[in-house]
């Protein structure tokens, strides 16, 4: 068992004692990985447990599993059958809930912190010992399509996003949806979800989370008592996902949908994770995202929305958090009456000029201002900060790598970010095109 | 100490706050905390969306997208950047009832915040190529939202609800009316509405008393003394019908609702018992449970209270594909129905009640969240002893006050029911 006492800094410039906050990680004998973020304002803690398995890790033809499973975690054990876990979680005054990604699949509640032994004591028992009937799966399936119907096959642009994904990975399993295909969701069944509970959820494939009012000795003897009982799964499967070649051909999406009164233009390109960047690759990613997109101030809003009026809005994002190389992305809006073309056409001139001259001093510096600030704001919030973490260790990150996050990107040069251009060439990229019909 | 009076224990942040009074007679409420580097407030002008001139919805709302487009010495580009190279996050928003502003600041930036905030107050440019620019991004908004369900749901059931009221009308204006808004309306909204007699203000974080009675004075007290608001008329929600908006989905989008009750209602406080029994926030509501759990209808539904000044309502939505919509509106109808003649179990009630004063420091844990709770107890008119006493108002809700709440609340002859979708 090893232990680490860690500091969550703030930016340059603020005092020790205005900017730290000290985190404790170890790991159980059985493999559990604990982080603990201490903050003693409010007497409330927040609970997480993340297994390291997600929509990426599903079985070839199973698309949705991961995610169908997290429904299926609430539905009971054999020592607290069926809504014993959420009767207790609300009958403290509780909230809870889940939530599965491409990487993996976290549980939480946030509670009074005096009934954090409970939820500790029913989330480990949930890791080991569920149980599962077809009398629950069955409705359970028709919720979980409910769910799809509802944020994606009722929204032309989740459809059109649905689709860019999967074009933008030929191989990786990144390109299926988190919530699956809909006619894999309508085959999958109890079989299948117990399948993949019994290859990933185990304590040597998760991190235990708990931000809030606690000290790390008390969190440890706890963990001990419940967490520590599970036995580890031995010949824990490697999370090798086939391998996303390097892309050649640019590609273009067009989603035309009678539903559609605004269009929309969007574009993403393959680039590297945190996790499989070069050191200070993926945090000048991080800085061109913000330097390009920024609300008001981003480069893409000068040209696209204030000089050239082609746009009412134009947005950049990074989507570094992956055990794999994941998405660059850039949104935007087309003014009334300007054709996606024109539009496309206008944000392939603003990138070559990026990439031609880089940005200003005052435009970095504004990028770096604001990501690092933004750290210091998430102090604020233990269940951000727990969000934070988790994240990042089951992408594959250390603990200690979200502490220096900031620092890193106070160093970042400018030249960084300009060479960080070079993964948003055209042959990296899908186009998505959201239009109308015309009547 | 027993475990009953552990969970009846008021919220420690938000009963350390504290009223402060500017010389300039600005109040605000005050939570000190100085963990972090950063403060955050919150106001609220009486006066939001139905505050718009007769005919020109939406101009409340432009006006809270127009503030930060530059205001003083600064153009909307100059405003923008000071507000990123600080990384001060500024925001205003227009509800039916209020004006709303945020800011956060970092500790080490808070003059600049503040005086930026003043400016957007006092002297915004409300510019002519700011404002083709924001209508711009509204109109795209409203396009993106034409044929969006949730969207068309909502203003289908206030317009039915509030016929003939500022509340029925779409809050973020309309195509055809949005380019007739000028630079006038909004000085003219923002002259009335903005004045220190109906001001409400939160304050969290970083910041002793001194330093806040100095920014209030500095960004407020030059505030008209009274607002010049136009009176609203009180409604009761009118229900009594169900409407079917046609939309080529493959699921149906379900609001529901029924005459609320206002805050100060002596019932208030039971009918928060009681509505989450129906369909609150947890993972147990009769809603959750018959809808979701054991039919498999839906992914959400719940129901919830909202006591507009004007014309309180009850609530509530979910979404289920075509095929069985009808069958959701039965369960739902039904539930409501159960709940009006069988009242609730000594066991359910129990259970609510354990759940919402045990719940109630989770909205006290970021300065944020703390700010909004202040900023809500004052405006409706609660009082700051409110924190203490609010679990305990609940912890007295007994059966017989769910049986006259429901009574008087749940009668689904009242009921207006719109469906969007294709359902069969």
């Amino acid at each position: 068992m090893t232990t680490a006492g860690l500091v969550l800094a703030g930016a340059k410039g603020e005092s020790a004692a205005e900017g730290m906050v000290a985190i404790s990680r170890f790991r159980l004998a059985n493999g559990l990985d604990v982080v603990v973020i201490p903050d003693h304002r409010t007497p409330v803690v927040t609970h997480m447990i993340w297994y390291r398995a997600g929509a990426a890790d599903e079985p070839r033809g199973k698309t949705g599993i991961a995610h169908f499973l997290e429904h299926l975690m609430f539905k009971g054990t054999k020592s607290h059958p069926e809504g014993e876990f959420s009767r207790l979680v609300a009958e403290l005054g509780g909230e809870e809930n889940a939530f599965t990604s491409n990487d993996y699949t976290a549980y939480f509640q946030r509670v009074a912190k005096q009934h954090l032994r409970k939820m500790m004591e029913f989330e480990a028992d949930r890791m080991r010992g569920l149980v599962l009937s077809d009398a629950v799966v069955d409705p359970e399936r028709e919720v979980v399509l409910e769910e799809r119907r509802m944020r994606t096959d009722s929204v032309p642009a989740s459809q059109l996003g649905e689709a860019m994904s999967a074009a933008a990975f030929v191989n990786h399993p990144y390109g299926a949806p988190i919530i699956g295909w809909k006619p894999e969701i309508e085959s999958l069944n109890r079989a299948d979800a117990l399948a993949f509970y019994q290859r990933f959820y185990a304590p040597n494939n998760a991190i235990l989370i708990i931000a809030g009012d606690v000290e790390a000795e008390e969190v440890r003897a706890l963990a001990e008592k419940t967490y520590g009982k599970n036995k580890p799964t031995r010949d824990l499967p490697a999370r090798v996902r086939p391998k996303e070649p390097d892309p050649v051909a640019a590609r273009k999406v067009v989603l035309s949908d009678q539903r559609v009164e605004q269009p929309v233009l969007q574009r993403m390109y393959l680039t590297p994770s945190y996790t499989t960047a070069k050191p200070g690759e993926a945090e000048a990613l991080d800085i061109l995202a913000q330097a390009m997109g920024a609300q008001s101030t981003g480069r893409l809003n000068q040209r696209l929305v204030l000089e050239r009026k082609l746009a009412v809005s134009a947005s950049a994002w990074y989507s570094g958090t992956a055990l794999d190389d994941h998405l660059f992305g850039i949104y935007a809006v087309p003014a009334h009456g300007v054709t996606l073309e024109d539009l496309e056409d206008a944000l392939d001139e603003a990138l070559a000029e990026m990439a031609e001259t880089g940005f200003s001093d005052a435009e970095l510096a504004r990028a770096k201002t604001r990501l690092m600030a933004d750290a210091i704001y998430q102090r604020d919030s233990q269940s951000a900060l727990a969000r934070n973490f988790g994240a990042a260790l089951s992408t594959g990150l250390t603990a200690e790598q979200v502490i220096e996050w900031p620092g890193l990107i106070e160093r970042v040069p400018g030249s960084a970010v300009k060479e960080a251009l070079h993964w948003l060439v055209k042959k990296r990229s899908v186009t998505g095109y959201l239009e109308g019909i015309a009547r | 100490m027993t475990a009953g009076t552990l969970v009846l224990a008021a919220p420690a942040r938000a009963t350390s706050a504290r009223k402060v009074v500017s010389a300039g007679s600005v109040e605000a409420w005050l939570v000190e905390d100085h963990a972090n580097p950063l403060v955050a407030m919150q106001f609220a002008f009486e006066g939001g969306s139905s505050q718009d001139p007769r005919g020109k919805p939406g101009v409340a709302h432009l006006l809270s997208g127009m503030l930060d487009e530059g205001a003083g010495p600064h153009d909307s580009v100059a405003f923008h950047e000071k507000l990123e190279d600080l990384a001060i996050d500024m925001h205003f928003d227009a509800d039916r009832d209020y004006f709303t502003g945020n800011l956060k600041t970092l500790t080490k930036n808070r003059d600049e915040a503040f005086e930026l905030l003043r400016l957007a107050l006092h002297e915004p440019r409300l510019e002519a190529d700011a404002m083709e620019r924001v209508k711009g991004q509204i109109m795209a908004g409203l396009r993106r939202e034409a044929k969006e369900p949730n969207a068309i749901a909502r203003n289908a059931f206030a317009a039915s609800a509030f016929p003939d009221h500022p509340y029925g009308l779409p809050q973020k204006v309309t195509l055809e009316i949005v380019p007739g808004i000028g630079r006038d309306d909004l000085h003219d909204l923002r002259k009335r509405c903005f004045a220190r007699d109906r001001l409400k203000i939160a304050v969290v974080g970083d910041i002793d008393e001194a330093a806040l009675l100095d920014v209030l004075d500095h960004v407020f007290s030059d505030l008209p003394a009274r607002p010049e608001l136009t009176p609203v008329e009180d409604r009761v929600m009118k229900g009594g019908e169900e409407r079917k908006i046609e939309l080529p989905v493959p699921q149906s989008v379900i609001v529901f609702g029924l005459p609320g009750l206002a805050r100060k209602d002596p019932d208030y406080v039971p009918a928060v018992v009681m509505n989450h029994i129906l369909g609150g926030g947890s993972f147990t509501s009769r809603l959750w449970t018959e809808v979701r759990e054991k039919r498999g209808l839906a992914y959400s539904v719940y129901s919830s209270l909202s006591p507009f000044k004007h014309g309180p309502i009850l609530a509530g939505a979910t979404s289920t594909k075509n095929e069985r919509a009808r069958e959701s509106i039965s369960v739902v109808t039904g539930e409501i129905e159960a709940l009006a003649s069988g009242g609730v179990t000594a066991d359910e009630l129990d259970k609510a009640k354990k759940y919402l004063t045990g719940s109630y420091a989770l909205r006290f844990d970021t300065s944020t969240k703390i700010a909004r709770e202040l900023l809500q107890a004052q405006l409706d008119d609660l009082g700051m002893e409110y924190f203490l006493r609010r679990n305990e108002e609940i912890a007295a809700v007994g059966e017989k006050d769910i049986a006259r709440v429901s009574k008087r609340l749940l009668d689904t002859e009242r009921m207006l029911v719109v469906v969007v979708g294709q359902p069969v």
